[in-house]
Protein backbone atom coordinates (compact mmCIF):
# COMPACT_ATOMS: atom_id res chain seq x y z
CA UNK A 1 0.00 0.00 0.00
CA UNK A 2 1.14 3.59 -0.98
CA UNK A 3 1.63 6.09 2.02
CA UNK A 4 -0.56 9.13 2.08
CA UNK A 5 0.51 12.58 1.59
CA UNK A 6 4.31 13.16 2.60
CA UNK A 7 3.91 16.23 5.03
CA UNK A 8 0.41 15.53 5.89
CA UNK A 9 -0.24 19.06 7.35
CA UNK A 10 1.40 21.57 4.63
CA UNK A 11 0.14 19.16 1.61
CA UNK A 12 -3.62 19.01 3.18
CA UNK A 13 -3.33 22.61 3.63
CA UNK A 14 -2.05 23.44 -0.05
CA UNK A 15 -4.34 20.87 -1.57
CA UNK A 16 -7.07 22.71 0.28
CA UNK A 17 -6.18 25.56 -1.14
CA UNK A 18 -6.19 24.28 -4.43
CA UNK A 19 -9.71 23.03 -4.05
CA UNK A 20 -11.03 26.43 -2.42
CA UNK A 21 -9.28 28.51 -4.99
CA UNK A 22 -11.20 26.07 -7.58
CA UNK A 23 -14.32 26.24 -6.38
CA UNK A 24 -14.22 30.31 -5.71
CA UNK A 25 -13.50 30.62 -9.22
CA UNK A 26 -14.92 27.37 -11.19
CA UNK A 27 -12.94 26.39 -14.23
CA UNK A 28 -9.59 27.36 -13.06
CA UNK A 29 -7.25 24.41 -13.07
CA UNK A 30 -5.44 24.26 -10.13
CA UNK A 31 -2.04 21.92 -9.43
CA UNK A 32 -1.94 19.55 -6.38
CA UNK A 33 1.23 17.80 -4.94
CA UNK A 34 2.57 15.19 -2.21
CA UNK A 35 0.39 11.80 -2.74
CA UNK A 36 1.14 9.19 -5.06
CA UNK A 37 -2.00 7.48 -5.35
CA UNK A 38 -3.13 4.13 -5.41
CA UNK A 39 -4.75 2.96 -8.79
CA UNK A 40 -7.16 3.77 -10.66
CA UNK A 41 -7.24 6.65 -8.41
CA UNK A 42 -5.13 9.75 -10.02
CA UNK A 43 -3.10 11.84 -7.66
CA UNK A 44 -5.36 15.28 -7.62
CA UNK A 45 -8.19 12.67 -6.72
CA UNK A 46 -6.34 10.88 -4.03
CA UNK A 47 -5.09 14.08 -2.66
CA UNK A 48 -8.56 15.24 -2.26
CA UNK A 49 -9.58 12.06 -0.35
CA UNK A 50 -7.05 12.69 1.86
CA UNK A 51 -8.10 16.57 2.43
CA UNK A 52 -12.00 16.51 2.90
CA UNK A 53 -12.87 13.09 3.90
CA UNK A 54 -12.38 11.35 7.16
CA UNK A 55 -14.76 9.38 9.38
CA UNK A 56 -17.41 12.16 9.65
CA UNK A 57 -18.30 11.55 5.84
CA UNK A 58 -19.45 8.59 4.59
CA UNK A 59 -17.96 7.80 1.23
CA UNK A 60 -19.78 6.55 -1.69
CA UNK A 61 -17.10 4.26 -4.16
CA UNK A 62 -17.04 3.62 -7.58
CA UNK A 63 -17.28 -0.10 -8.10
CA UNK A 64 -15.02 0.58 -11.03
CA UNK A 65 -12.57 1.83 -7.94
CA UNK A 66 -12.97 -0.66 -5.72
CA UNK A 67 -9.05 -1.80 -5.91
CA UNK A 68 -8.33 1.40 -3.92
CA UNK A 69 -10.98 0.43 -1.25
CA UNK A 70 -8.31 -1.14 0.76
CA UNK A 71 -5.80 2.48 0.78
CA UNK A 72 -9.33 5.08 1.05
CA UNK A 73 -10.58 2.86 4.10
CA UNK A 74 -6.63 2.95 5.87
CA UNK A 75 -6.30 6.80 5.48
CA UNK A 76 -9.86 7.95 6.08
CA UNK A 77 -11.25 5.51 7.97
CA UNK A 78 -14.56 6.98 5.87
CA UNK A 79 -18.01 4.98 6.36
CA UNK A 80 -19.49 3.85 3.58
CA UNK A 81 -22.84 3.68 4.56
CA UNK A 82 -24.14 7.36 2.81
CA UNK A 83 -22.81 9.78 0.71
CA UNK A 84 -21.16 12.91 1.89
CA UNK A 85 -18.45 12.53 -0.95
CA UNK A 86 -18.82 10.45 -3.56
CA UNK A 87 -15.41 8.91 -5.56
CA UNK A 88 -16.33 8.10 -9.04
CA UNK A 89 -14.14 7.27 -12.11
CA UNK A 90 -17.61 8.21 -14.52
CA UNK A 91 -20.34 10.54 -13.96
CA UNK A 92 -22.83 9.07 -11.59
CA UNK A 93 -26.73 9.37 -11.72
CA UNK A 94 -26.76 12.79 -10.09
CA UNK A 95 -30.77 11.83 -8.68
CA UNK A 96 -29.27 9.08 -6.74
CA UNK A 97 -27.62 11.11 -4.36
CA UNK A 98 -28.28 13.44 -1.30
CA UNK A 99 -29.07 17.26 -3.16
CA UNK A 100 -29.48 18.95 0.52
CA UNK A 101 -33.23 20.57 1.74
CA UNK A 102 -34.23 24.22 1.21
CA UNK A 103 -33.37 24.49 4.60
CA UNK A 104 -30.23 23.07 4.53
CA UNK A 105 -28.74 22.86 1.24
CA UNK A 106 -25.03 22.19 2.93
CA UNK A 107 -25.72 18.69 3.53
CA UNK A 108 -25.54 17.54 -0.13
CA UNK A 109 -23.13 15.07 -1.84
CA UNK A 110 -19.43 16.56 -3.07
CA UNK A 111 -18.76 14.37 -6.19
CA UNK A 112 -15.38 13.82 -6.61
CA UNK A 113 -14.97 13.00 -10.23
CA UNK A 114 -11.89 11.92 -12.08
CA UNK A 115 -11.79 12.55 -15.96
CA UNK A 116 -9.25 12.01 -18.40
CA UNK A 117 -8.02 15.53 -19.18
CA UNK A 118 -8.27 19.27 -18.12
CA UNK A 119 -6.93 20.90 -20.73
CA UNK A 120 -8.32 19.44 -24.29
CA UNK A 121 -12.04 17.74 -25.42
CA UNK A 122 -15.16 19.47 -25.41
CA UNK A 123 -15.14 22.95 -24.50
CA UNK A 124 -17.72 23.93 -21.72
CA UNK A 125 -18.96 27.66 -21.19
CA UNK A 126 -19.16 28.23 -17.27
CA UNK A 127 -20.99 31.58 -15.68
CA UNK A 128 -21.82 32.63 -12.42
CA UNK A 129 -20.57 33.43 -8.44
CA UNK A 130 -16.45 33.74 -9.01
CA UNK A 131 -16.64 34.45 -12.72
CA UNK A 132 -16.20 38.36 -13.18
CA UNK A 133 -17.36 37.15 -17.01
CA UNK A 134 -17.96 33.88 -18.85
CA UNK A 135 -14.81 31.17 -18.72
CA UNK A 136 -14.49 28.38 -20.96
CA UNK A 137 -13.52 24.87 -19.86
CA UNK A 138 -12.12 21.82 -21.30
CA UNK A 139 -12.60 18.58 -20.19
CA UNK A 140 -11.73 14.91 -21.76
CA UNK A 141 -14.16 12.11 -20.00
CA UNK A 142 -17.34 13.89 -19.04
CA UNK A 143 -21.15 12.47 -20.93
CA UNK A 144 -22.18 13.64 -24.14
CA UNK A 145 -25.20 15.54 -22.38
CA UNK A 146 -22.88 16.75 -19.52
CA UNK A 147 -24.52 20.11 -19.92
CA UNK A 148 -27.96 19.46 -19.68
CA UNK A 149 -27.49 17.04 -16.88
CA UNK A 150 -25.86 19.91 -15.11
CA UNK A 151 -28.41 22.58 -16.33
CA UNK A 152 -31.09 20.22 -14.20
CA UNK A 153 -28.31 20.38 -11.03
CA UNK A 154 -27.87 24.02 -11.46
CA UNK A 155 -31.51 24.66 -11.46
CA UNK A 156 -32.00 23.03 -8.08
CA UNK A 157 -30.24 25.67 -6.38
CA UNK A 158 -29.49 26.37 -3.47
CA UNK A 159 -29.75 22.55 -3.13
CA UNK A 160 -27.71 20.66 -5.34
CA UNK A 161 -24.41 18.47 -5.53
CA UNK A 162 -20.52 20.21 -6.15
CA UNK A 163 -18.61 18.60 -8.51
CA UNK A 164 -14.33 18.29 -8.13
CA UNK A 165 -12.99 17.44 -11.45
CA UNK A 166 -9.56 15.68 -11.36
CA UNK A 167 -7.18 14.39 -14.06
CA UNK A 168 -3.72 13.21 -13.24
CA UNK A 169 -2.65 16.18 -10.44
CA UNK A 170 -4.68 18.65 -11.42
CA UNK A 171 -7.95 19.77 -10.51
CA UNK A 172 -10.78 22.10 -10.94
CA UNK A 173 -14.23 22.33 -9.64
CA UNK A 174 -17.79 23.05 -10.45
CA UNK A 175 -19.92 24.46 -7.34
CA UNK A 176 -23.60 24.49 -7.30
CA UNK A 177 -23.96 27.76 -8.40
CA UNK A 178 -22.57 27.99 -11.63
CA UNK A 179 -24.22 27.28 -15.20
CA UNK A 180 -22.93 25.13 -17.81
CA UNK A 181 -22.99 25.60 -21.33
CA UNK A 182 -21.87 23.76 -24.51
CA UNK A 183 -19.47 25.86 -26.33
CA UNK B 1 5.93 26.31 18.23
CA UNK B 2 6.55 23.01 20.54
CA UNK B 3 3.09 21.35 21.54
CA UNK B 4 1.38 22.53 18.98
CA UNK B 5 0.04 21.61 15.35
CA UNK B 6 0.68 24.14 12.47
CA UNK B 7 -1.49 27.11 13.23
CA UNK B 8 -2.96 25.71 16.53
CA UNK B 9 -6.11 23.84 15.66
CA UNK B 10 -5.36 19.71 14.68
CA UNK B 11 -5.92 18.22 11.22
CA UNK B 12 -9.29 16.82 11.75
CA UNK B 13 -11.22 20.12 13.07
CA UNK B 14 -9.68 21.78 9.51
CA UNK B 15 -10.79 19.07 7.83
CA UNK B 16 -14.19 20.07 8.97
CA UNK B 17 -13.74 23.76 8.72
CA UNK B 18 -12.44 22.93 5.02
CA UNK B 19 -15.50 21.51 4.44
CA UNK B 20 -17.76 23.87 5.48
CA UNK B 21 -16.03 26.31 3.57
CA UNK B 22 -16.10 24.56 0.21
CA UNK B 23 -20.15 24.39 0.98
CA UNK B 24 -20.10 27.82 2.29
CA UNK B 25 -18.81 28.84 -1.25
CA UNK B 26 -20.78 26.85 -3.12
CA UNK B 27 -23.54 28.63 -1.80
CA UNK B 28 -23.05 32.47 -1.62
CA UNK B 29 -24.76 33.82 1.26
CA UNK B 30 -25.86 31.32 2.94
CA UNK B 31 -24.80 30.19 6.71
CA UNK B 32 -23.59 26.43 7.20
CA UNK B 33 -23.20 25.28 10.87
CA UNK B 34 -20.12 24.15 11.95
CA UNK B 35 -18.08 22.19 14.64
CA UNK B 36 -17.05 25.46 16.66
CA UNK B 37 -14.06 24.86 18.69
CA UNK B 38 -12.89 26.74 22.24
CA UNK B 39 -10.36 28.86 21.40
CA UNK B 40 -7.60 30.37 23.74
CA UNK B 41 -9.64 33.44 23.71
CA UNK B 42 -13.14 34.58 24.63
CA UNK B 43 -16.17 34.76 22.55
CA UNK B 44 -16.37 37.99 21.01
CA UNK B 45 -12.56 38.79 20.17
CA UNK B 46 -12.80 36.53 17.05
CA UNK B 47 -12.88 32.89 17.25
CA UNK B 48 -14.80 32.58 14.45
CA UNK B 49 -12.13 34.66 11.88
CA UNK B 50 -9.53 32.95 13.66
CA UNK B 51 -10.69 29.28 13.21
CA UNK B 52 -11.33 30.17 9.62
CA UNK B 53 -8.25 31.85 9.41
CA UNK B 54 -6.35 28.51 10.95
CA UNK B 55 -8.14 26.56 8.30
CA UNK B 56 -6.33 28.00 5.14
CA UNK B 57 -3.51 29.33 6.31
CA UNK B 58 0.14 28.19 4.88
CA UNK B 59 3.13 28.54 5.79
CA UNK B 60 3.91 30.74 2.91
CA UNK B 61 0.92 32.96 3.67
CA UNK B 62 1.63 36.40 4.75
CA UNK B 63 -1.18 37.07 7.40
CA UNK B 64 -2.41 40.76 8.47
CA UNK B 65 -5.00 41.64 11.06
CA UNK B 66 -7.45 44.69 11.47
CA UNK B 67 -9.72 45.87 14.25
CA UNK B 68 -11.87 48.10 12.93
CA UNK B 69 -9.49 49.22 10.51
CA UNK B 70 -6.04 49.69 12.84
CA UNK B 71 -3.37 47.14 12.89
CA UNK B 72 -2.02 48.29 16.29
CA UNK B 73 -5.22 47.66 18.82
CA UNK B 74 -5.17 44.91 21.31
CA UNK B 75 -7.34 42.68 18.90
CA UNK B 76 -5.76 42.66 16.12
CA UNK B 77 -1.98 42.46 17.91
CA UNK B 78 -2.97 39.38 19.44
CA UNK B 79 -4.25 37.26 16.87
CA UNK B 80 -1.39 38.38 14.40
CA UNK B 81 1.32 37.34 17.52
CA UNK B 82 -1.06 33.81 17.94
CA UNK B 83 -0.52 33.33 14.68
CA UNK B 84 3.02 34.20 14.40
CA UNK B 85 3.94 31.96 17.16
CA UNK B 86 1.20 28.65 16.17
CA UNK B 87 1.98 28.71 12.97
CA UNK B 88 5.50 31.10 12.11
CA UNK B 89 3.62 32.62 9.18
CA UNK B 90 5.11 36.54 8.14
CA UNK B 91 2.69 39.41 9.50
CA UNK B 92 2.48 42.44 7.77
CA UNK B 93 0.88 45.71 8.63
CA UNK B 94 0.16 46.32 5.04
CA UNK B 95 -2.61 45.93 3.13
CA UNK B 96 -0.96 45.05 -0.49
CA UNK B 97 1.47 42.62 1.13
CA UNK B 98 -1.08 40.12 2.91
CA UNK B 99 -2.50 37.06 0.87
CA UNK B 100 -4.86 36.62 3.99
CA UNK B 101 -6.54 39.42 5.84
CA UNK B 102 -8.68 39.11 8.77
CA UNK B 103 -10.84 41.89 9.82
CA UNK B 104 -13.10 43.11 12.60
CA UNK B 105 -15.92 45.28 11.25
CA UNK B 106 -14.05 47.20 8.60
CA UNK B 107 -12.95 46.41 4.52
CA UNK B 108 -9.49 48.14 3.95
CA UNK B 109 -9.51 50.86 1.90
CA UNK B 110 -7.13 49.61 -0.67
CA UNK B 111 -8.65 47.55 -3.14
CA UNK B 112 -8.15 44.16 -2.44
CA UNK B 113 -6.99 41.71 -5.23
CA UNK B 114 -7.59 38.32 -6.44
CA UNK B 115 -5.07 36.74 -4.73
CA UNK B 116 -6.01 37.99 -1.42
CA UNK B 117 -8.56 36.13 0.90
CA UNK B 118 -10.36 38.86 3.58
CA UNK B 119 -11.48 36.58 6.67
CA UNK B 120 -14.36 38.69 8.67
CA UNK B 121 -14.83 37.93 12.44
CA UNK B 122 -19.06 37.80 13.12
CA UNK B 123 -20.83 38.27 15.91
CA UNK B 124 -24.11 37.73 14.62
CA UNK B 125 -24.32 35.73 11.41
CA UNK B 126 -28.72 36.13 11.12
CA UNK B 127 -30.00 39.00 9.12
CA UNK B 128 -33.19 38.54 10.89
CA UNK B 129 -32.19 38.20 14.16
CA UNK B 130 -33.44 41.18 15.77
CA UNK B 131 -36.82 40.66 13.83
CA UNK B 132 -37.55 37.08 14.23
CA UNK B 133 -35.64 35.77 17.61
CA UNK B 134 -36.80 31.68 16.58
CA UNK B 135 -33.52 30.15 14.33
CA UNK B 136 -36.52 27.18 13.11
CA UNK B 137 -38.23 30.49 11.93
CA UNK B 138 -35.18 32.30 10.33
CA UNK B 139 -33.84 28.96 8.65
CA UNK B 140 -37.31 28.57 7.03
CA UNK B 141 -37.25 32.04 5.95
CA UNK B 142 -33.78 31.74 4.12
CA UNK B 143 -35.32 28.57 2.45
CA UNK B 144 -37.90 30.38 0.78
CA UNK B 145 -36.03 34.03 0.21
CA UNK B 146 -39.28 35.01 2.22
CA UNK B 147 -37.32 38.32 3.28
CA UNK B 148 -40.52 40.62 3.29
CA UNK B 149 -40.00 40.89 6.89
CA UNK B 150 -36.28 42.81 7.17
CA UNK B 151 -38.29 45.62 3.63
CA UNK B 152 -40.79 46.07 6.65
CA UNK B 153 -38.31 46.79 9.16
CA UNK B 154 -36.46 49.37 6.15
CA UNK B 155 -39.87 50.79 4.94
CA UNK B 156 -40.79 51.59 9.05
CA UNK B 157 -37.06 53.67 9.64
CA UNK B 158 -38.01 55.40 6.34
CA UNK B 159 -41.53 56.36 7.18
CA UNK B 160 -40.04 57.04 10.83
CA UNK B 161 -37.20 58.79 9.87
CA UNK B 162 -37.35 59.95 6.55
CA UNK B 163 -34.20 57.50 5.43
CA UNK B 164 -33.26 53.95 6.41
CA UNK B 165 -31.50 54.52 9.94
CA UNK B 166 -28.83 51.29 9.58
CA UNK B 167 -25.49 52.85 9.59
CA UNK B 168 -23.59 49.50 10.21
CA UNK B 169 -24.32 45.61 9.78
CA UNK B 170 -26.43 47.00 6.67
CA UNK B 171 -28.15 43.78 4.96
CA UNK B 172 -27.20 42.87 1.63
CA UNK B 173 -28.53 40.75 -0.93
CA UNK B 174 -26.04 37.83 -2.00
CA UNK B 175 -26.29 36.72 -5.50
CA UNK B 176 -29.55 37.71 -5.22
CA UNK B 177 -30.60 34.93 -3.51
CA UNK B 178 -29.35 35.51 0.26
CA UNK B 179 -30.46 37.95 2.57
CA UNK B 180 -26.66 38.06 4.39
CA UNK B 181 -25.01 40.05 7.23
CA UNK B 182 -21.90 42.00 6.00
CA UNK B 183 -20.78 41.75 9.64
CA UNK B 184 -20.95 45.03 11.47
CA UNK B 185 -18.65 46.74 9.31
CA UNK B 186 -19.82 50.59 8.28
CA UNK B 187 -22.63 51.02 5.48
CA UNK B 188 -19.54 53.07 3.77
CA UNK B 189 -18.07 49.35 3.59
CA UNK B 190 -21.07 48.01 1.75
CA UNK B 191 -20.31 48.90 -2.02
CA UNK B 192 -16.56 47.17 -1.59
CA UNK B 193 -18.44 43.93 -1.05
CA UNK B 194 -19.63 43.82 -4.77
CA UNK B 195 -18.03 42.35 -6.98
CA UNK B 196 -14.65 42.53 -4.86
CA UNK B 197 -12.00 40.28 -6.86
CA UNK B 198 -10.96 38.18 -3.47
CA UNK B 199 -12.29 35.35 -2.16
CA UNK B 200 -14.59 36.92 1.26
CA UNK B 201 -15.18 34.22 4.35
CA UNK B 202 -17.12 34.78 7.23
CA UNK B 203 -16.50 33.38 10.72
CA UNK B 204 -19.13 33.54 13.36
CA UNK B 205 -17.29 31.23 16.33
CA UNK B 206 -19.97 31.49 19.22
CA UNK B 207 -23.05 31.36 17.15
CA UNK B 208 -20.73 28.16 15.06
CA UNK B 209 -21.65 29.32 11.34
CA UNK B 210 -19.80 30.37 8.34
CA UNK B 211 -20.17 31.88 5.45
CA UNK B 212 -18.62 33.25 2.33
CA UNK B 213 -19.06 34.94 -0.75
CA UNK B 214 -16.98 34.22 -3.99
CA UNK B 215 -15.30 36.92 -5.81
CA UNK B 216 -16.79 38.73 -8.87
CA UNK B 217 -19.87 38.19 -7.11
CA UNK B 218 -22.83 40.65 -7.10
CA UNK B 219 -24.02 42.12 -2.88
CA UNK B 220 -26.47 44.32 -3.03
CA UNK B 221 -27.25 46.76 -0.54
CA UNK B 222 -31.25 46.48 0.32
CA UNK B 223 -33.43 49.56 -0.40
CA UNK B 224 -36.39 50.98 -2.15
CA UNK B 225 -36.15 52.80 -5.77
CA UNK B 226 -37.12 56.12 -4.48
CA UNK B 227 -35.12 55.67 -1.25
CA UNK B 228 -32.07 54.04 -3.09
CA UNK B 229 -28.72 52.91 -0.71
CA UNK B 230 -26.43 55.40 0.11
CA UNK B 231 -22.96 55.61 2.07
CA UNK B 232 -22.60 58.49 4.59
CA UNK B 233 -19.12 60.12 4.59
CA UNK B 234 -18.06 62.41 7.37
CA UNK B 235 -18.08 66.03 6.32
CA UNK B 236 -14.30 66.43 7.11
CA UNK B 237 -11.17 65.14 5.88
CA UNK B 238 -8.83 63.24 7.41
CA UNK B 239 -6.93 65.62 9.49
CA UNK B 240 -3.66 63.25 9.50
CA UNK B 241 -3.23 62.73 6.09
CA UNK B 242 -6.40 64.95 4.33
CA UNK B 243 -8.02 62.10 2.75
CA UNK B 244 -11.51 62.96 1.53
CA UNK B 245 -12.64 59.98 0.17
CA UNK B 246 -11.69 57.29 3.73
CA UNK B 247 -14.06 56.05 6.27
CA UNK B 248 -12.83 58.61 9.89
CA UNK B 249 -12.91 57.69 13.26
CA UNK B 250 -13.91 60.83 15.48
CA UNK B 251 -11.58 61.36 18.06
CA UNK B 252 -12.19 63.42 20.89
CA UNK B 253 -9.02 65.56 21.70
CA UNK B 254 -10.40 67.40 24.95
CA UNK B 255 -13.11 68.78 27.19
CA UNK B 256 -13.79 72.28 25.35
CA UNK B 257 -15.73 70.05 22.34
CA UNK B 258 -12.39 69.04 20.79
CA UNK B 259 -12.62 66.88 17.99
CA UNK B 260 -9.70 65.20 15.21
CA UNK B 261 -11.14 62.99 12.64
CA UNK B 262 -8.92 60.44 11.08
CA UNK B 263 -8.61 57.36 8.90
CA UNK B 264 -10.27 54.50 10.49
CA UNK B 265 -7.78 52.29 8.11
CA UNK B 266 -4.19 52.90 9.95
CA UNK B 267 -2.32 51.62 7.08
CA UNK B 268 -4.09 53.26 4.41
CA UNK B 269 -3.17 56.59 6.27
CA UNK B 270 0.32 55.48 7.29
CA UNK B 271 0.67 55.27 3.53
CA UNK B 272 -0.76 58.84 2.38
CA UNK B 273 1.36 60.57 5.15
CA UNK B 274 4.52 58.77 3.83
CA UNK B 275 3.82 59.62 0.43
CA UNK B 276 3.90 63.50 1.79
CA UNK B 277 0.19 64.09 2.17
CA UNK B 278 -0.86 66.12 5.21
CA UNK B 279 -4.12 67.15 6.53
CA UNK B 280 -4.73 70.22 8.81
CA UNK B 281 -3.71 68.49 12.17
CA UNK B 282 -0.77 66.54 10.21
CA UNK B 283 1.97 68.66 11.65
CA UNK B 284 0.93 69.22 14.78
CA UNK B 285 0.19 65.20 15.49
CA UNK B 286 3.50 64.79 14.57
CA UNK B 287 5.28 66.71 16.85
CA UNK B 288 3.46 65.68 19.63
Amino acid sequence: MTPGFADPVADAQSCFRAVLEAMSRPGRVQSVRGVTAPAPLCDAAAAVLLTLVDHETPLWLDPAAEAARPWIAFHTGAPTDGASFAMALSLPDLDTLPTGTDEMPETSATVILQVTSLTTGPAYILDGPGLREPATLHVTGLPGDFASIWQRNHALFPRGIDLILCAGNTLTALPRSVSVKEA
Amino acid sequence: MKGYNFAYLDEQTKRMIRRTLLKAVAIPGHQVPFGSREMPLPYGWGTGGIQVTAAILGATDVLKVIDQGADDTTNAVSIRRFFARTAGVATTTATADATVIQTRHRIPEKQLREDQIIVYQVPQPEPLFRLEPSRVETKRMHGLADYGLMHVKLYEDVSRFGQISISYDYPVMVNERYLMSPSPIPAFDNPKMDMMPALQLFGAGREKRIYAIPPWTRVKSLDFDDHPFRTINAPHPCGLCGATDSYLDEVVTDDKGGRLYVCSDTDHCAERRAAGHVGTDGFQAAAE
